[in-house]
């Protein structure tokens, strides 16, 4: 039951955080809960809808599927981590201009996920771009838009990060 | 315009065509007419990015789930294991003892709060697998889940029954005391329905349709934060009607409304079920009185999946007949609908509605039973009733037109109406439906759809129509318009923007009305304590409901700001004009001002109009219409049904913000193929058990699933349904999806299901009895 906390440095978005955390915490209650940062959404808890991906070590994973103690020595990024000095990265500014979202609670997941192919692959095909986000669910249905979004970034002046 | 019904004799052949000829032509010159009107609008119908779109792809947006207060607790909810039982004892002292954890609460200390129907908050009999039993708020969600399990109840298992047909055998087990039938049943009729059938020539389609239980699966599930300041208490809930959420907590707590404060600023997808107050509403409230603490209690997925409603599944038993030139003479529709094991409010499940109105029919019958069951309660979703009946009617519609060898839109067009057969009033827009024909047909490519496949995959198109009973406005609703000391603009509302684009609609109209840029506007919504009532945002009715009550709001203050004007620029009221935010005075080209200009002058007075939405017509129907058509293919191998293309045209009444209109429409299309392939609540019967409340076995569509969707619009405006001729989208662009899907299906493979979804295993096995039967 009660569980022995475990000191912990994680390092997000550029910014070490220093936290004590049971060892079962995940990565996405940590991010959420201790850290605040909860652009990062929880949804399905085990892995089935992508709402949760952030970039761990410039891969896109479920942050609801890692321990946060397993993440100690990684370079994460979070939906937060994107816009540079408040302006929006090219494809969170091809989000909006694509209406690539109406409720917006899988957009960060779908963003993140976009992004580690757009780290690495500056000009993916639209059948990558597919792939890059068919983990991500969503409810309203904006896929067609996404997709658009995803063409759109990559036509733009370039990725960040 | 002529009322279809009123006209008793049948024209002849000749003359109906003429008619409808000159008919296609007036409403073609509607439709270009109100697509020129667009021109005038400097915002209205034009395309604007959402305003919130900057704090959705940031991270910035703070959804329901997303609040955290100064030492919040985390709860969570032991529900029931089985289907139906008697709680004969529970023990929480363990879980009470266990460090971390700060409330346990249960039908022990919690009396008389009462919710469903007859039934309690923590009720001491349950009656679904999931039903609420307990609740423990802690310091962390794991000391909260670690804490339900050590809460010991003892149980008295109760019979159960979780099959519809078998709720109604006699000698079933009773979800409730008095019965398994919800109410009376609902019975409609015109005409002699007897009479439509008989006859020599009357071709009959008598089948039975079956529809599923289909999951909301809302991204941001339900729940809330609740916290306390003295006697008052807030609640952050992720819900479609902060008023309904405030109304429903106070009366079940015994509180006055005013000292309950609901508050929704951004939500993670609703579809219907998130109208009403549900009982992690009154459950956060108590955890947070009983500690002393602001609660956060959010559902996780699986309790979302079995406790906060669904779309219940039905059996509709049909009977359509028709003359051989296709005239409709009846249309019978006995229809059964699980309910689950409560009633819990909101809109309701109208299975019937679209079997009374779709066509003009002088015989028509229906009946509608609500069915009680031992399964999580049925709630709205996305045009409740319609959904499940159009797939009935809209598939036997096909099946009458192969059997009388007619085009299916050529049958659908000859039993049009422009009139609400049931209230006997004129539609407001009686040529919607007709132009959503001919502007589907226009966007399909008919020749390239007919190319055939030989061999394992066979392609085919279906067509399916619909009208829905809404999207006129639900008034009353109320706004604010504020023009701030610099001239900037606030619009106060007490609605809520579900993620349907509310917020931006509501700048681009007072933008317009007002005469400023968008860029000058904010809304301030989803605050029972900040801006006046509007109804749940719910039935497609937010932005008919609450746009024409801000753009009354924003010609009060037009008024007002001109007469201030008026002083300064030595002029009248009435001489004045707005552009651009510049004041000018017709006919003076040198005279003008600034909205900040005058706004500086009469400082510090403000300028506040009041709007309200003007009461519905009475002498009119409002409805909405749309025609989809889908291409499939159907791999006679495995049984996948892939959708090609979709072509969705739908009538809303003049558009505010045209890609807005796109997302709903392909939205409600990409859930509408869900509905129809794969999404099924799967029960076992044995034991009463969901066995896929969760996102791995629900199988809602991803983006693989997903083909082209062209939005062909009809941007008409509908000047009976409001001051802005607008109606709502939300909810129609799902409702024909799937049954011309399952048409398509029909046409490819020549097989018909008509059991939704249209999964595999159906598919299968209605290729295995084609083939017996050859």
């Amino acid at each position: 039951m009660a569980l022995s906390r475990v000191n912990l440095t994680l390092s997000v978005n550029d910014t070490d955080y220093h936290l004590s955390v049971e060892p079962r915490r995940t990565l996405l209650d940590a991010l959420r809960d201790d850290l605040h940062l909860t652009g990062t959404k929880k949804v399905c808890e085990m892995g089935n809808c992508g709402a949760c991906t952030v970039i761990v070590d410039g891969r896109a994973e479920y942050s609801c599927l890692r321990l946060a103690v397993d993440c100690a020595d990684q370079h994460i990024t979070t939906i937060e981590g994107l816009a540079e000095n408040g302006r929006l990265s090219p494809l969170q500014q091809a989000f909006i201009d694509a209406d690539a979202f109406q409720c917006g609670f899988c957009t960060p997941g779908q963003i993140m996920s976009l992004q580690a192919l757009l780290n690495e692959m500056p000009s993916p095909s639209d059948e990558q771009i597919m792939r890059a986000v068919s983990g991500n669910l969503c409810r309203c249905g904006a896929y067609r838009h996404i997709l658009e979004a995803g063409r759109r970034a990559c036509q733009g002046e370039g990725t960040t990060r | 315009m002529t009322i279809d019904t009123v006209e008793k004799k049948q024209p002849p052949a000749e003359e109906e065509k003429q008619e409808e000829q000159q008919k296609l032509e007036v409403a073609d010159k509607e439709y270009g007419r109100a697509r020129e009107a667009h021109a005038d609008f400097a915002t209205v119908g034009r395309r604007h990015t959402r305003v919130e779109g900057p704090d959705k792809v940031t991270g910035r947006a703070r959804y329901s789930y997303d609040i955290h207060l100064s030492g919040q607790l985390y709860a969570r909810v032991l529900r029931s294991p089985h289907p139906h039982a008697r709680i004969v004892a529970i023990d929480t002292s363990a879980a009470e003892a266990l460090p971390g954890v700060r409330a346990v609460i249960s039908s022990a200390n919690v009396k008389d709060v009462p919710w469903y129907e007859t039934s309690q908050l923590f009720d001491t009999t349950v009656r679904f697998v999931g039903d609420e039993v307990a609740a423990v708020a802690a310091d962390s969600i794991d000391i909260a889940e670690d804490a339900l399990r050590l809460i010991e109840v003892e149980y008295e298992v109760l019979p159960f029954v979780v099959d519809l047909e078998r709720a109604l055998t006699p000698g079933a087990p009773l979800v409730h005391a008095e019965g398994n039938l919800v109410d009376e049943p609902k019975e409609y009729a015109r005409g002699d329905i007897e009479a439509g059938l008989a006859g020599a020539d009357v071709v009959i389609i008598e089948q039975t349709y079956i529809t599923q239980t289909a999951l909301h699966n809302s991204l941001e599930p339900h729940g809330c934060t609740a916290a306390w300041e003295g006697e008052n208490l807030t609640i952050w809930s992720s819900t479609q009607s902060v008023w309904k959420v405030r109304s429903d907590v106070a009366e079940a707590l015994g509180l006055s409304e005013q000292r309950v404060r609901v508050i929704k600023q951004h939500m993670g997808g609703g579809f219907g079920a998130k109208q009403i107050a549900w009982k992690h509403d009154a459950i956060a409230a108590l955890l947070s009185r009983a500690s002393g603490r602001p609660v956060q209690l959010m559902l996780d997925r699986e309790s979302e999946n079995l406790a906060t409603g669904n779309r219940n599944s039905t059996v509709q038993r049909d009977r359509i007949g028709a003359r051989r030139d296709g005239t409709l003479t009846a249309i019978d529709a006995v229809i059964d609908v699980a309910t689950g094991a409560y009633q819990v409010g909101g809109e309701g499940s109208n299975v019937a509605g679209i079997y009374q109105g779709l066509y003009r029919c002088d015989n028509v019958h229906t009946m509608q039973r609500g069915v009680y069951l031992n399964l999580g309660p049925a709630v709205a979703f996305r045009a409740p009733g319609f959904v499940e009946g159009a797939f009935g009617l809209e598939s036997a519609m096909d099946e009458l037109a192969r059997a009388l060898d007619m085009d299916p839109i050529e049958l659908r067009q000859k039993n049009y109406t422009g009139a609400d057969q049931k209230e006997d009033k004129p539609y407001s827009l009686p040529d919607g439906l007709r132009l959503c024909y001919q502007a589907a047909s226009a966007a399909f490519d008919w020749s390239k759809a007919r190319t055939r496949l030989s061999g394992t995959r066979r392609r085919g198109v279906g067509v399916a129509a619909h009208s829905w009973m809404a999207g006129g406005g639900n008034p009353p609703g109320y706004a604010w318009v504020k023009i701030n000391g610099d001239g900037s603009v606030d619009v106060v509302t007490g609605t809520q923007d579900i993620g349907t684009g509310t917020r931006t609609a509501l700048v681009q109209i007072a933008a317009e009305e007002l005469g400023v840029a968008p860029s000058c506007v904010a809304v301030q919504l989803g605050d029972t304590a900040n801006g006046p009532y509007s109804p749940a945002s719910a039935g497609s009715s937010t932005l008919a409901t609450i746009g024409p009550a801000v753009r009354a709001a924003a010609v009060q203050a037009r008024d007002q700001l001109f007469e201030a004007a008026a002083v300064l620029l030595d002029t009248q009221p009435s001489s004045l004009e707005i552009k651009n935010g510049a004041i000018m005075v017709r006919g003076a080209p040198g005279k003008r001002a600034s909205v900040e200009d005058v706004m500086k002058e009469i400082k510090p007075h403000m300028i506040l109009g009041q709007g309200a939405r003007a009461p519905k017509a009475d002498d009119m129907s409002v409805h909405t219409f749309g025609v989809q058509i889908a291409e499939v293919e159907v791999d006679t191998e495995s049984g996948d049904v892939t959708v090609l293309q979709v072509v969705a045209s739908h009538d809303c009444g003049r558009i505010v913000n045209p890609v807005m209109v796109e997302s709903q429409v392909i939205g409600g299309v990409t859930q509408g193929i869900g509905y129809a392939l794969t999404e099924e609540r799967v029960v076992d019967d044995r034991f009463g058990v969901v066995l896929n409340a969760n996102l791995e076995e629900y199988k809602v569509p991803t983006v693989a699933d997903v083909p082209p969707i062209t939005f062909a619009a009809v941007d008409v405006a509908d000047p009976g349904s409001n001051s802005l001729g607008v109606k709502g989208i939300g909810e129609p662009p799902l409702i024909p999806t799937a049954p011309a899907i399952a048409n398509a299906v029909f046409d490819a493979a020549g097989i018909r299901i008509r059991h939704a979804p249209l999964s595999r295993r159906r598919v299968l096995a209605a290729l295995e009895r084609q083939s017996k039967e050859k």
